[in-house]
């Protein structure tokens, strides 16, 4: 089951399936390099739990909660 | 004869500044994108002769602002397709010289592989090569990759500037031409054949495969972009339609084709950069619940005592200076009208426009320290929570935090925004904020009205009203910004997306250089007007003029401060006081006050010295001489009734915490929007509601009785 990016564990691999939410947005995300089957992990939540840092592509890249809502990603190496 | 120029393009944090300036050296320039209020700096760049002896050639360099990708929605974001094709205003670039990171190589890539579809000559630069590691991407690779020269530099330390400085010489004689064209889905392919002979022949300096993917990229319902041809539009949208209803994702069909080749490829090229361990190690601390505010408080806390307190001296020498050279010019020149304009107009008016250097000059330094240092990302971060709840930016933090001081220094900072709606949202209600001249007319009015006594034998009137008005004027400021954002600057819901770049020591070069720009700016730009305004303020407050009598010198102080006092009534300050009277007279005020309001638009603190010479005591008067007090106490209507109450001191108070009534700050507001529009708004809007306010406490107060 994909889940929403913002439920997920700190550190925890997983992989980008879909990139939903409204066309700027959503393209926004997808041309910093956020497109589906790559690796990300949630690295760091700010003191009041939002905005997040995520590890992506050997960087880092914070977005809001609002936007990691929309970003559906499964578990890296397995499909339970 | 112009010269070449070479647009430089690049992500944000990039260190795309810090290559501008070792490549232009001293003599940049700031001006302004065509349209839209943009810095674009721009300097000229030598290059090598390639033969010994030989002339440089000569190159103009422009600075695109950073961006991840040419996609555009805004006329913000449009800039950079504008500045590259030379559109709308442009002049066109023969080079596109594209600065990389080379620790991010991939999404780097992205934005070079849309000037590449464009098929614009271009230059490569694998700037950070030093934060690489190791084994760091080989510029070798990359041009074998892309058919573009590529040079890897450090612009910190100026690693493989000669290098780049010859590269960008060869290309200007032999343009180099990118080789890449990205094997779209077969639909994609058909939607860019049938845009392509629908781009408008304005748009020949790009390639009409890059321009169309560029329009169905970026054109949308709901775009904001200008000058784009309807032919175009109209074919783009039929053919995104056409996608949709198909079930396609052009966006998603565009952009994963791009980084399925850029991850291919570039895997090969790039280790994954050496962990930043030492920046790890300090975001611990700084991004820490508890610790990581109270650093952010205590950084804070010095920016803003350097704006209210390390600012004086400076401030103080300034203003004695101009006093000492005015008094030189009034002695050496003979008594008359054109030496009181002289003095009062023209010496004043400099001094009311450098008085702001010190200020800016400090802002600046501690604006380019948190920059440079990547910590106002961080704070960005932190605070992203807080300031999203009341409508702000995270970085509007700084600039309101500096209103508290002035708010012109202040404005000035909004250019730490990337947008428009932000940096003006952020404008309107900076000038809420206390600043320091409000503190002299509250002094004042509090010292002379207000007893020094304590309530409940512990807190002390005096003091609770002070800090009342500071928490007024935050209060008012949140409240504008929420309503303003929610009405007259509503705009779309942008995405906050914040990288935090790796800790960097800044260099005093970049800190200097920042200081100096901004300074320049607001002397040639805001200074010409405050000037202007203070010579009209003068003119106000001198002309029609009554002929003193000729023995005035000679005559006893108390005298010459009678007569100064008519001479004001009789001016047009006087009158426009006057007229103003049954406006303001529901607010509690008289003409006198009328008067010294408008004296208090050259800067608030002025009402001080006004209020003195309608009052006959003199202007030398500050808000601490009990000879104003005592004249203020006992000033009386014309019905023998005090004029200030304790009430008519809080109604003006609150008049002074809401009202626009300074010209510097609607001259730098009409700089930072390049307009009167916005400067008129906020002139309407805070003065509207200053009005408003005080009617209120005046009226409600007479109700409940204590007028007496």
């Amino acid at each position: 089951m994909p889940t929403p990016l913002s439920q997920v564990p700190l550190l925890q691999p997983v992989v980008l399936q879909a990139v939903g939410g409204d066309r700027s947005v959503r393209r926004r995300l997808m041309e910093l390099g956020l497109v589906p089957g790559i690796t990300l992990c949630v690295r760091k939540v700010a003191p009041m739990g939002d905005p997040l840092e995520l590890g992506v592509r050997g960087g880092s890249l914070s977005i809001r909660r609002l936007e990691a809502e929309q970003l559906l990603v499964e578990l890296a190496g397995g499909r339970s | 004869m112009s010269l070449p120029l070479i647009a430089i393009l690049g992500n944000p944090n990039v260190g795309k500044t810090a290559l501008f300036n070792r490549l232009t050296g001293q003599n940049a320039r700031v001006g302004n994108y065509p349209g839209v209020t943009v810095d674009r700096r721009s300097g000229t760049v030598k290059l090598p002769a390639a033969e010994k002896g030989a002339a440089p050639v000569l190159a103009e360099l422009i600075d695109i602002p950073g961006t991840y990708s040419l996609a555009a929605r805004s006329a913000e974001e449009q800039i950079a397709l504008s500045a590259l094709l030379g559109l709308d205003g442009n002049p066109r670039p023969a080079l596109v010289l594209i600065v990389l990171d080379a620790t991010q190589l991939v999404r780097n890539l992205y934005l070079a592989a849309q000037v590449m579809e464009l098929g614009l000559p271009a230059v490569l630069v694998l700037n950070l090569i030093d934060e690489a590691g190791d084994d760091p991407p080989d510029p070798r690779a990359l041009t074998a990759l892309f058919g573009l020269p590529c040079v890897a530099t450090s612009a910190a330390s100026g690693f493989g500037l000669p290098r780049l400085r010859e590269a960008l010489r060869e290309a200007l004689s032999a343009p180099p031409a990118p080789r890449l064209r990205f094997a779209y889905p077969p639909a994609l392919e058909a939607d860019l054949a049938a845009l392509e002979p629908q781009l408008p022949a304005a748009w020949a300096a790009g390639s009409p495969r890059g321009l169309a993917l560029w329009a169905l990229s970026s054109l949308g319902g709901d775009d904001e972009l200008h000058h784009v041809d309807p032919g175009l539009r109209a074919a783009t949208l039929v053919r995104q339609q056409a996608a949709e209803a198909a079930g396609r994702d052009l966006d998603a069909e565009i952009i994963t084709t791009r980084y399925a080749f850029l991850d291919a490829q570039a895997a090969a090229l790039s280790r994954p950069p050496p962990p930043r361990t030492a920046s790890e190690r300090l975001d611990r601390a700084l991004l820490h619940p508890v610790f990581g505010f109270a650093a952010f408080l205590g950084v804070m806390l010095v920016v803003f005592q350097a704006l209210f307190s390390w600012s004086d001296p400076a401030i103080g020498l300034i203003e004695a200076g101009v006093g000492l050279v005015g008094e030189a010019a009034a002695g050496a020149l003979p008594a008359g009208l054109l030496t009181d304009l002289l003095v009062e107009g023209v010496i004043g008016g400099v001094g009311n426009v450098i008085v702001f250097l010190p200020q800016i000059l400090l802002l600046f330094f501690f604006i380019g320290l948190l920059e440079d240092s990547g910590y106002m990302a961080r704070a960005a971060y932190l605070m992203d929570r807080i300031m999203r709840a009341l409508g702000l930016h995270g970085r509007a933090f700084v600039p309101m935090l500096s209103g508290f001081a002035c708010a012109v220094p202040a404005i000035m900072a909004t250019r730490t925004m990337e947008r428009q709606r932000d940096r003006l949202l952020t404008m309107m209600v900076v000038p809420l904020m206390t600043c320091s001249a409000r503190l002299p007319v509250y002094t004042l009015l509090i010292g002379a009205l207000f007893p020094p006594d304590q309530l409940f034998g512990l807190l002390p009137i005096q003091g609770l009203l002070m800090v009342g008005m500071y928490l007024f004027s935050v209060v008012v400021a949140l409240a504008a910004a929420g309503v303003l954002g929610k009405t007259l600057l509503k705009g779309p819901r942008v995405p906050l997306i914040l990288e935090l770049p790796p800790y960097r020591m800044p260099t005093l070069q970049s800190l200097l250089r920042l200081m100096w720009e901004r300074s320049r700016l607001f002397l040639t730009e805001a200074g010409t007007v405050i000037l202007a305004c203070t010579v009209l303020m003068w003119g106000l407050l001198t002309f029609p003029r009554t002929e003193p009598p000729e023995d005035l010198d000679q005559r006893p102080v108390a005298e010459q401060q009678a007569f100064a006092a008519q001479a004001l009534e009789a001016s047009y300050a006087g009158q426009v006081g006057k007229a103003i009277e049954p406006v303001i007279a529901p607010l509690g005020f008289d003409w006198k006050i009328g008067v010294g309001m408008i004296g208090a638009f050259a800067a608030r603190e002025v009402f001080v010295s006004t209020m003195g010479l309608v009052y006959g005591v003199g202007a030398d008067v500050d808000e601490e001489s009990s000879s104003l007090r005592d004249r203020i106490r006992a000033d009386l209507r014309q019905d023998g009734r005090p004029t200030y109450t304790p009430l008519t001191g809080l109604s003006l108070m609150v008049f002074f915490a809401l009202a626009a009534q300074c010209m510097s700050t609607l001259a730098i507001v009409k700089r930072e929007t390049r307009g009167w529009r916005w400067p008129a708004f906020l002139f309407v809007y805070m003065t509207g509601l200053a009005w408003v306010a005080s009617l209120l406490v005046y009226q409600t107060g007479r109700l409940l009785g204590l007028d007496g």
